[in-house]
């Protein structure tokens, strides 16, 4: 299919396309590495009569500062693969994003965009919050800070105003005794997920308890979706086998993932149990690992 | 939509031509610059018919607009090739090894698969076959491809 003829601009600042968005509202789109919005365009559907492209706006690198990961918006997949910093600081973001389509989609997909497109099996967005991540998002009365978990509204769509485009994405940097697994069953390995799961454990030093813990998931809701860890009685939980899959159970329990062309709901729940097992396990035995 | 001129460096030449904002790099260099290399398969960024390289990385074709090829060096298979159409290496290699069958996916596979090789030196088998997993082929099974990448990536590794 050929994509419907829209118009363009290139923003050289983030200022300049808040402006354009202000002035154009709904009938423009943002563009950054287009790697969900451009076969959306040739797939018809979507019809934006103006498309921003913020790919110059910004030529900052991923940085650390008082403990917080950096990254600005516009950093590619492939970068999230292979900086030092964010396979320092984190590892569990690093470690997904090989899952995110393939190598044209991660040489050209950036952070923000992936969040901002805010699909609900998407990888990076169930990172963003088992890491406890916040955006950056600027408007026309300036920046403001979004966690994660208020971030996303729905099926592709998050609580992100008309006028605000992502400029920045904060991660606290993984913690000394921070373990961490990302696990997701695709039917082609580059498609999208059934379900995914990013999972963080923090023991206490030379403790067999645990401190505290992060469970997100993809592919059972409208939106990537944090898990209660004291719902499923993580917090504080003794780390054997027993005790995760217990937990794992429990946060599955709690989950009413809808049927679709790929897999049935009730398919979908016992997905999240066994990975989300999984994951807490080799969150667990990492974190072992960093205390020993 | 009013169509702009751009000027585009495709294999280490530049070409002026008029383009709609929406039309993509593919179609560009497809329909006006007559590259039949590059070709139209998913138009999902799927399918990796439409590979070129977008200064050096591989990239989707139809999934990049041609507007913002402006100012980065676009490489299709042609130019890998020598002067007087001279195959690279890497073509030789899929020629021995018959890993061409209808041929319709192979500039793509050429490309992602000469960019894995000069990314990781020696590639495995198995990353050999995770950078190809966005390149489909609908005749060869694979085998033969990855057989011809490893021996590529042999000869290529050697002093």
């Amino acid at each position: 299919m050929v994509a419907p003829a829209f118009d363009y601009v290139a923003a050289d600042s983030y200022g300049e396309a808040v402006r354009l968005l202000t002035a154009h509202g709904d009938e423009a789109k943002i563009l950054a590495g287009g790697q969900s919005l451009m076969p959306m365009l040739n797939l018809r559907l979507a019809h934006p009569g103006l498309l921003i492209d913020i790919s110059s706006a910004d030529e900052r690198q991923p940085s650390v500062k008082d403990g917080m990961l950096r990254l600005p918006a516009l950093t590619r997949h492939r970068v999230l693969l292979q900086h030092d910093l964010v396979r320092q600081h984190c590892p569990l973001l690093a470690d997904a994003v090989r899952h995110v389509g393939n190598v044209r989609v991660r040489n050209r997909g950036t952070i923000g965009g992936s969040l901002a497109h805010a699909d609900p099996t998407s990888e990076i967005g169930c990172c963003a919050l088992a890491a406890g991540a916040e955006v950056v998002a600027r408007g026309p009365d300036g920046d403001r800070t979004v966690p994660a978990g208020d971030l996303f509204a729905g099926y592709w769509s998050t609580t992100l105003a008309e006028s605000e485009v992502i400029t920045d994405v904060l991660i606290p940097a993984a913690r000394p005794g921070q373990g961490w697994s990302f696990l997701e069953m695709v039917r082609r390995t580059s498609d999208f997920a059934i379900v995914a799961v990013a999972a963080t454990i923090f023991l206490a030093e030379r403790s067999v308890a645990i401190a505290s813990a992060t469970i997100a998931l993809a592919g059972v809701a409208d939106r990537v979706v944090l898990a209660d860890p004291d719902l499923a009685g993580l917090t504080g939980s003794a780390t054997t086998d027993e005790a995760l899959d217990a937990a794992a159970g429990r946060i599955a329990e709690h989950l009413e993932p809808s049927d679709d062309v790929h897999a049935s709901g009730a398919y979908r729940r016992r997905l999240a149990r066994v990975l989300v097992a999984r994951a807490l396990r080799q969150a667990r035995d990492r974190a072992a690992g960093a205390v020993r | 939509m009013t169509k702009r001129r751009v000027v585009l460096d495709v294999n280490g030449r530049d070409h002026e031509t008029w383009v709609q904002p929406s039309d993509t790099l593919l179609d560009v260099l497809h329909d006006q610059l007559g590259l039949a290399d590059v070709r139209y398969g998913c138009g999902e960024g799927v399918c990796g018919t439409c590979t070129v390289l977008l200064d050096g990385e591989p990239v989707s074709g139809c999934l990049t607009l041609a507007v913002q090829a402006a100012g980065h060096r676009v490489t299709t298979l042609r130019g890998l090739m020598g002067p007087g159409d001279v195959l690279h290496p890497l073509q030789e290699c899929f020629l021995r090894r018959g890993a061409a069958q209808c041929g319709f996916c192979t500039p793509g596979m050429v490309l992602t698969a000469l960019d894995v090789v000069q990314r990781l030196g020696r590639p495995t088998r198995e990353e050999i076959r995770d950078a190809l997993v966005g390149n489909l082929c609908r005749c060869t099974g694979y085998t033969k491809i990855l057989d011809a990448v490893e021996e590529y990536a042999d000869l290529a590794a050697e002093p």
